[in-house]
């Protein structure tokens, strides 16, 4: 992994094949999809075509059940390793619905996800004061209130309050594969702006971003480089950034009802 | 009035009597005169109830049986026992400023003890000391409050108390530092037994924090058995703290009795490490309108341990709030008991009363037994009561880890909020810090066997 060539060789994650279900109920059905180093991928689709099975599937959740096909991240097999692994490995996971943990301090919890990966990667952990320091500058850049580090782990925030601390601990954890689930939902125009910039910011050569979307809007911000459309488990149409215009202006129906129908 | 049925099992209570004629009558003479009713008072009613049995309903889940086996053995003398300055040093709360007073197996040290300048009007003596010095107000309020004729354990302890704190805080006063009792247990053999007895009395206005500990220096099958009566008057804010971590062989019963006045704000704290029984009794008088009174609890339970608390709140004022917040973090086959009895009389309108019990188990042997009661006779209150059993939120879990936490880890972090949410309500800074600090180490020293995952 420490081999500079290594991005540019392999992508970053392959998923061929992926079927997964839930409770018995067959959700992907044959998902391929692959993204390299310095991309951003876009996944839209309407309601209940699988988007947040692939995103639960990707980053490890309880109660998921992959029946078919891989998940390869660096040329490992994703799947095989624990959510804790993945998230040393470089994998973090923006969640649709983050959720609060009274009496954990956001900043020992924080900190301590910062060391697990830095010592998984061979380097050194950071103390109180280094670890205040770095995360100060990113506390401006996505306007984090002055007491943020103070509370527990999302507690008495609102819903997009909660989103745009995701997108803080991602600009912290400096992930290699960014899943943002759905990020774009409950934000309004002004919060979507500095998400969208915190995102971009991060944006590297060396990483990647599969941003999980219905709407189109949250495209215009954070801008990708493939959009693939989900439906009914399985990726119908990919292009590029124009796609999810269309889209936009078309429906989803074009998509179901229209010149495409699903294999 | 409140009542509670207890059955008898008055074969038990024999050997008390013999001790109460053999070591408590005679000295009649040289204390008060009022105390003696007093003491005979409690004998006589212990002998009535006898202990009590798992017949009893309020003592259905928390079997005293090898208690009551126990030879009962009152210690009488008055020696240091090998506890010096170093050993106190160790115990939690050891490094607090404010007045300290150690007893050694019931009794007052004066040697380890450092009281200090106090303010004018306030009082901080050994309770035996006081029965002399302090004479009338003690008549005026000793054994006022606790009720003992359905409670076997608070008249033994009224029969046979030797020492214990007396704390007196005039009107306006406040107390600018926290008051440690320290009640250390020397190990001096099965069934050697204590019976501290505390009398509180924060007049209006006054301001007080007190920690009542309990600690050993040696594990023994001993048997603290705790009285506090805790009088807090109009406007005063009072902190009440008591941290048990008895040995894990020793029996522990306490009961607190508190009466409040209006507007009066009550924190009432207990923290459950030690024993291998223990029964906290709270039973509070809310008779004054518009004060506020939380109780907030904390047991650790391992091993055999079984931690009991008992509260009975008494709404008898319009306009008062009590909260209760207790918390239980059971492991191996240990267990715990919950009863939290509300009364609202018909008068108490605009009564606030919240109790909440959760608890997680660690293991699949712990077992918890858990009880709301609200009786309620006013119709314009809002009460709620709330119990959790269960094991750690796997959402919370599952988070941490996302984010590169192991799974190990993760649980303890979720563990430690479970406590901190009660360490977090102790106002007393200094106290919190430490119960902070002594509770992750505790918590640190078992390992939190995961599932397979």
């Amino acid at each position: 992994m420490n081999n500079p060539f290594y991005a540019m060789n392999r992508p970053i994650l392959e998923i061929k094949n992926l079927h997964a279900g839930v409770e018995g109920k067959q959700i992907l059905k044959g998902v391929d999809l692959t993204i390299n180093a310095g991309e951003v991928h876009a996944v839209m689709g309407p309601n209940g075509s699988g988007k947040s099975t692939l995103a639960a599937v990707l980053a490890g959740r309880d109660g998921y059940e992959v029946t078919e096909g891989q998940a390869i991240y660096c040329g490992k097999d994703l799947l095989d390793l624990d959510p804790e692994e993945r998230a040393r490995e470089g994998v973090f996971l923006a969640f649709q619905y983050p959720i609060e943990i009274p009496g954990v301090n956001t900043t020992y919890f924080l900190k301590a996800a910062l060391n697990e990966i830095r010592k998984h990667k061979g380097e050194p952990e950071l103390d109180a004061m280094e670890f205040l320091s770095l995360v100060k500058e990113k506390m401006k850049i996505l306007h984090m209130p002055e007491d943020f580090l103070k509370r527990s782990v999302n507690d008495g925030f609102s819903g997009g309050e909660k989103k745009r601390n995701e997108i803080f601990q991602m600009a912290v954890l400096e992930p290699k594969l960014a899943v943002l689930d759905e990020t774009d939902s409950g934000l309004d125009i002004d919060a979507l702006k500095v998400v969208s910039e915190g995102v971009n910011r991060l944006k590297h050569a060396d990483n990647a971003q599969l941003v999980i979307t219905h709407y189109q809007r949250l495209l215009n911000f954070i801008v990708p480089d493939f959009v693939h459309v989900l439906v009914n488990g399985r990726v119908v149409k990919s292009g590029g950034k124009e796609l999810a215009l269309e889209l936009e202006e078309k429906g989803y129906d074009w998509i179901l009802h229209g010149e495409l129908q699903p294999a | 009035m409140i009542e509670t049925k207890q059955r008898q099992d008055t074969a038990t209570a024999d050997p008390y009597s013999r001790q109460f004629e053999r070591f408590v009558e005679p000295d009649a003479g040289k204390q008060p005169s009022w105390l003696f009713p007093l003491r005979k008072a409690g004998i006589a009613r212990f002998a009535e109830l006898g202990f009590p049995t798992l017949k009893d309903e309020d003592w259905r889940f928390t079997n005293v049986a090898p208690l009551a086996k126990l030879p009962f053995k009152p210690v009488f003398d008055s020696g240091v026992n090998g506890v010096t300055p170093e050993t106190l040093s160790k115990f939690t709360f050891a490094n607090l400023s404010g007045p300290r007073l150690v007893f050694v197996n019931g009794h007052f040290v004066k040697e380890l003890s450092a009281i200090g300048a106090q303010p004018n009007g306030v009082r901080v003596l050994n309770l035996a000391a006081a029965l002399t010095s302090d004479s009338g107000r003690l008549e005026q309020h000793l054994g006022r409050y606790v009720r003992i004729d359905a409670a076997a354990f608070a008249a033994l302890n009224t029969a046979f108390f030797q020492d214990g704190a007396f704390i007196h805080v005039a009107a306006g006063v406040t107390v600018p530092e926290p008051i440690r009792l320290l009640f250390i247990s020397t190990g001096r053999g099965p069934g050697a037994t204590t019976h501290p007895r505390n009398l509180i009395i924060a007049e209006k206005q006054s301001r007080l924090t007190v920690i009542e500990s309990y600690i050993c220096t040696a594990d023994t099958a001993y048997f603290t058995n705790g009285v506090t009566e805790l009088v807090a008057g109009d406007d005063a804010v009072v902190e009440h703290l008591k941290f048990q971590d008895e040995s894990l062989d020793a029996f522990h019963i306490a009961t607190l009795h508190g009466q409040f006045g209006r507007h009066s704000r009550v924190n009432a704290h207990s923290f459950a490490l030690g024993a291998r029984l223990s029964r906290t009794n709270i039973h509070t008088d809310l008779a004054g309108e518009g004060l506020e009174c939380v109780l907030n609890g904390l047991y650790l339970t391992k091993g055999e341990q079984l931690a009991d608390h008992h509260m009975i709140v008494e709404h008898a004022q319009p306009r008062c709030a009590s909260h209760e917040y207790f918390n239980g973090i059971l492991e191996d086959k240990s267990r715990g008991v919950f009863h939290g009895r509300i009364y609202v009389h018909p008068v108490a309108q605009k009564t606030d009363a919240k109790q909440t019990n959760k608890n997680i188990l660690l293991s699949d042997a712990a077992v918890v037994d858990t009880k709301p009661q609200l009786e309620i006779y006013a119709d314009d209150v809002k009460c709620t009561h709330g119990a959790t059993i269960g094991q750690l939120d796997e959402d919370s879990v599952y988070y941490l880890r996302s984010r590169g936490i192991g799974l190990d880890t993760a649980r303890q972090m979720l563990i430690h909020a479970f406590a901190g949410e009660i360490i977090d309500r102790v106002k007393c800074e200094a106290a919190r810090e430490e119960l902070d600090k002594l509770i992750w180490e505790r918590l640190e020293q078992n390992p939190h066997l995961a599932e397979k995952k």
